[in-house]
């Protein structure tokens, strides 16, 4: 190959919306494919981990990865890429702070087989049956990687060097990204690639923010027509814009969509769920026990929507787990 | 073991109310359970829910928040914003596994010595009759708990 800077894609527990954003490139991607080599993109080029595994410690310039990471075989892909990348950068929520599959970190290995092998209503499987890791047949061996009961960010995982936020992150963040890398202009190691301030500062809505927010009842967006100019959160919609990093361009409040947090915390915030817990409680319109538990009850879900890009990053990463085997 | 677990405390006290409660306890001589270990901040809505999820999360037992009476704050309103994200952050800790009794917010005057002395006491004992708590995730942390061998 030539001596353009090598590129790696690469996706783990995630749902491909990643994937997405380097295909939303279009016809920018002619400009990156001219810049760089791409040596691994399972989703559309045909490299194999072997080619991987002949390259040379470090030849790779950048892997963007996307996903968590739940499985051994994720594990073991990572930590090949790590070794031979000079910069691995956390591509999306899911990689940077655990995302839609970290929500799992509610229930563990065995739960989750259970509901999804056995109690599922469309599940057929007299037998009980779940996945093995090692199955035998005709004197043949068959595998399988070992489904871990904790979902794990990039970063619990190998070293990190960069993070780039976002359920997906949008195309521009991924071009800025590459266009920084290619001119050697990326900020100090660990950082996240995008602005640091709450999405509030850069949404068309914020004029309209009243000084004092206080909310009597908490909406959800099919119960009410929402007005498209008003902010959304004065209007009792459950807007997590105050305590999400802002670089998005506020794409859902444009929408007329409240945002759910997807871009995560901005560089103070150790744990996000709790800084929107803050933002939301505090502006609770009531200082009675009873009528503030009454419109807190407007929120039914308080893990899956103050945590819902982030709870294997959070403090208490995951629920507690009973003692119990760990094999199956 | 239940006899000789000792359940370890944290417990956020307002500079204002609860902070002086626990002075004058002291003061007055009222024996109570040494589990505590007393933070004083300088107003309960000054207390973060990152804090209280530090503490879990590097092995407290249980949680302590004492304030102002309702309307009595030094601030005027921090003790109402510390109730509302109490109720919700009470209700996140449930569904991570962590028991109600391991989560308390008490109202506490400067003048209430002995209310310090019986919600401590009974705190301890609520924790001591729960068992310690399940160990953080942190005690296993990177390699992977289930790796089967």
């Amino acid at each position: 190959m030539s001596g353009k800077a090598k590129v790696a894609f690469y996706w783990c527990a995630s749902c491909g919306g990643c994937e997405e954003a380097v295909v939303d490139l279009a016809e920018k991607i002619l400009d990156v494919t001219a810049a760089v080599d791409i040596v691994l993109w399972p989703v559309a080029l045909d490299f194999k981990r072997r080619d991987i595994e002949a390259m040379a410690d470090g030849s790779i310039t950048v892997t963007f990865l996307n996903g968590a990471i739940r499985s051994s075989e994720q594990e073991e892909m990572v930590h090949l890429l790590r070794k031979k990348s000079q910069v691995m950068i956390a591509f999306g929520s899911c990689s940077q702070l655990g995302g839609i599959p970290g929500l799992a970190n509610l229930w563990d290995r065995q739960t989750i087989f259970q509901a999804v092998y056995k109690d599922s209503p469309s599940t057929v499987n007299a037998e009980g049956t779940t996945p093995q890791t090692s199955f035998q047949e005709d004197g043949r061996t068959a595998t399988l990687p070992v489904f871990a009961d904790t979902v794990r960010t990039l970063d619990q995982v190998v070293d990190v060097d960069y993070y780039i936020p976002g359920c997906a992150p949008t195309s521009k963040m991924l071009m800025d990204a590459v266009e920084a890398l290619l001119a050697g202009k990326l900020p100090p190691k660990g950082s996240v690639l995008a602005p640091d301030k709450a999405l509030c500062d850069e949404c068309q809505r914020r004029d309209s923010k009243p000084e004092k927010l206080a909310i009597a009842e908490f909406k959800r967006p099919h119960e009410i027509l929402a007005d498209p100019e008003k902010c959304l959160l004065a209007q009792g919609l459950l807007c997590l814009g105050p305590a999400t990093r802002g670089g998005c361009g506020a794409l859902c409040p444009a929408g007329n969509m409240p945002c759910t947090g997807c871009y995560g915390p901005t560089s103070r915030v150790r744990d996000y769920g709790a800084k929107a817990l803050t933002s939301l409680a505090s502006i609770v319109d009531a200082s009675d026990d009873e009528t503030i538990q009454k419109v807190l009850a407007g929120i039914p879900d308080p893990i899956g929507t103050l945590y819902r890009y982030s709870l294997p990053a959070s403090l208490l990463k995951r629920k507690v787990m009973e003692a119990k085997s760990n094999v199956d | 073991m239940s006899e000789t677990y000792e359940p370890k405390i944290v417990a956020f006290f307002c500079n204002w109310c609860t902070y002086l409660a626990a002075d004058l306890a002291g003061t007055s001589r009222l024996k109570y359970a040494p589990n505590t270990r007393v933070i004083r901040v300088m107003c309960s809505g000054r207390i973060d829910p990152q804090f209280v999820l530090e503490a879990f999360a590097k092995g407290a037992d249980g949680v302590l928040i004492g304030g102002c009476h309702p309307g009595d704050c030094h601030y005027q309103e921090g003790n109402y914003k510390a109730l509302r994200r109490y109720y919700l952050l009470k209700r996140m800790l449930r569904e991570m596994g962590i028991e109600d009794e391991r989560f308390r917010l008490e109202w506490i005057s400067a003048a209430e010595g002995e209310r310090v002395k019986v919600v401590v006491n009974d705190m301890v004992q609520k924790l001591r009759a729960l068992g310690p708590r399940r160990v953080p995730c942190e005690a296993k942390p990177q390699a992977m708990e289930v790796m089967a061998s």
